[in-house]
């Protein structure tokens, strides 16, 4: 978990200042939720079978983080530290059940796929350790900008995900085929999809993998032994 | 013979890490050793056990569409489903808020033992997730669902002390400096999840 805490921001300071624009490029590398901060793992990895659901997916993370990092970082002076963690957890259920109501609505096929899934935003570790982390100790603008940037870094990996284990299992993206059906055994060529892909354990591999080629560009995030 | 069977169907077959990635978070952080690694499944296998029953009563009593009719004819067509998410997290909190102070109070040595990782469990997915499960799968008894807790949180737990074994030995390897920690952990746990998909299909 991040230990970051960040100085309150000055009153002159510009809305996208140097300082401002770290917190949203910080997540996406050096201190991407996922690969470094290990948080909201969960999640990342059940629904990145299709790109279309790991998309739905970050869009109501992202929802949820910035809202909610916003509505804690204002109340941050009225919460009693001793019962933090319960209204943290009924701010992100709150919201939660507006984003799972709204997707129902308005896109019920996914909302079927993602499943439990949206329900287990409100425990994903990501919306807890941000608004623990960064929310309590900070103003409402700056937490706004850091639940985009980590919701974009936790986007990101999903969609690499997603990604490769669509094209590969599937031979599809975003439900259009890419790899054409002449191709394949059945039509005389002799192409086949790899179904591992879609098999839950090649999430966490690819994400391994992620991992792996990450940490090779940005040595200074090795862990030492 | 059914509870047997969802007993052992929620250990091996729906095992909570390695088919559907619930409690990642905690199993990657809290499985460098085996200790602590014990300490935080049991404590996840006693939430379970105590969080999905009282969850389910929830569930059947008051939340479901139909549920409140034992108030009376007036309340037969309620359905308050909507509010499942917050009454569950709620219960889960409110729950290992009581276990952490009763296990301070009566056992300070296991207190000391599993430290912070009593007040993690409320955010562990696992258990949210147990609850959602449980809902979904729409278990017919309390038994049943009971049932279903026990065997996932025994599944979890193995899982846990699994890896940490795993990455206790892990250490006198040679990883590939970028891979080491994290990435490595990752890989195996792919591994292990295909080895347990061994157990997929079968009919107890």
């Amino acid at each position: 978990m991040s230990t970051e805490t960040a100085a309150p921001a000055k009153p002159a300071e510009g809305l996208f200042s140097k300082k401002n624009r770290k917190l949203i490029t910080d997540p996406l590398n050096d201190n991407n939720p996922i690969t470094v901060q290990v948080l909201g793992i969960c999640s990342a990895l059940a629904i990145t079978v299709k790109l279309e659901n790991a998309l739905v997916m970050s869009a109501s993370v992202m929802a949820v983080l910035i809202a909610g990092n916003m509505i804690i970082s204002a109340l941050r002076n009225l919460i009693p530290g001793r019962i933090r963690i319960i209204a943290q957890l009924v701010i992100a259920a709150g919201l939660v059940t507006l984003v799972d109501i709204i997707l129902k609505a308005y896109v019920y096929d996914v909302s079927k796929q993602v499943g439990v899934y949206v329900g287990l935003i409100i425990t994903n570790c990501i919306l807890m350790g941000r608004y623990e982390a960064f929310a309590m100790g900070n103003k409402v603008w700056p937490s706004a900008l850091d639940g985009l940037g980590n919701s974009l870094g936790y986007a990101w990996i999903l969609v690499a995900v997603a990604f490769f284990r669509e094209l590969f299992g599937n031979g599809s993206l975003m439900g259009m085929r890419i790899i054409p059906e002449s191709f394949y055994a059945v039509n005389g060529g002799g192409y086949f999809n790899n179904n591992m892909m879609i098999l839950p354990p090649m999430a966490l591999v690819i994400v391994g993998i992620i991992i792996w080629i990450q940490r090779s560009r940005n040595t200074k995030l090795i862990e030492q032994a | 013979m059914n509870l047997v069977n969802i007993f052992i169907k929620a250990i091996f077959i729906e095992n909570m890490i390695f088919a559907y990635f619930l409690g990642m978070c905690s199993y990657l952080a809290v499985s460098k050793t085996v200790k602590t690694a014990v300490g935080l499944g049991a404590a996840v296998i006693f939430v379970l056990v105590v969080t999905v029953p009282v969850n389910y009563l929830l569930e059947n009593y008051v939340l479901k569409q139909g549920a409140l009719s034992w108030l009376g004819a007036d309340f037969a067509e309620v359905d308050l489903s909507f509010l499942a998410f917050i009454m569950f997290i709620a219960v889960v909190a409110a729950i290992v808020q009581l276990v952490e102070m009763v296990v301070e109070k009566f056992a300070p040595a296991l207190y000391g033992a599993l430290g912070i990782f009593l007040p993690l469990i409320a955010v562990n997915c696992s258990i949210l997730g147990g609850a959602l499960f449980m809902q979904e799968r729409q278990y017919s008894t309390i038994v049943e669902a009971s049932s279903f807790a026990l065997g996932s949180g025994v599944g979890w737990f193995l899982a846990i002390v699994a890896i940490a074994a795993i990455r206790e030995k892990i250490r006198y390897s040679d990883v590939p400096a970028p891979l080491r920690g994290l990435g490595i952990t990752f890989i195996i746990t792919g591994l292990m999840g295909i080895a347990f998909m061994a157990f997929m299909g079968i009919k107890i």
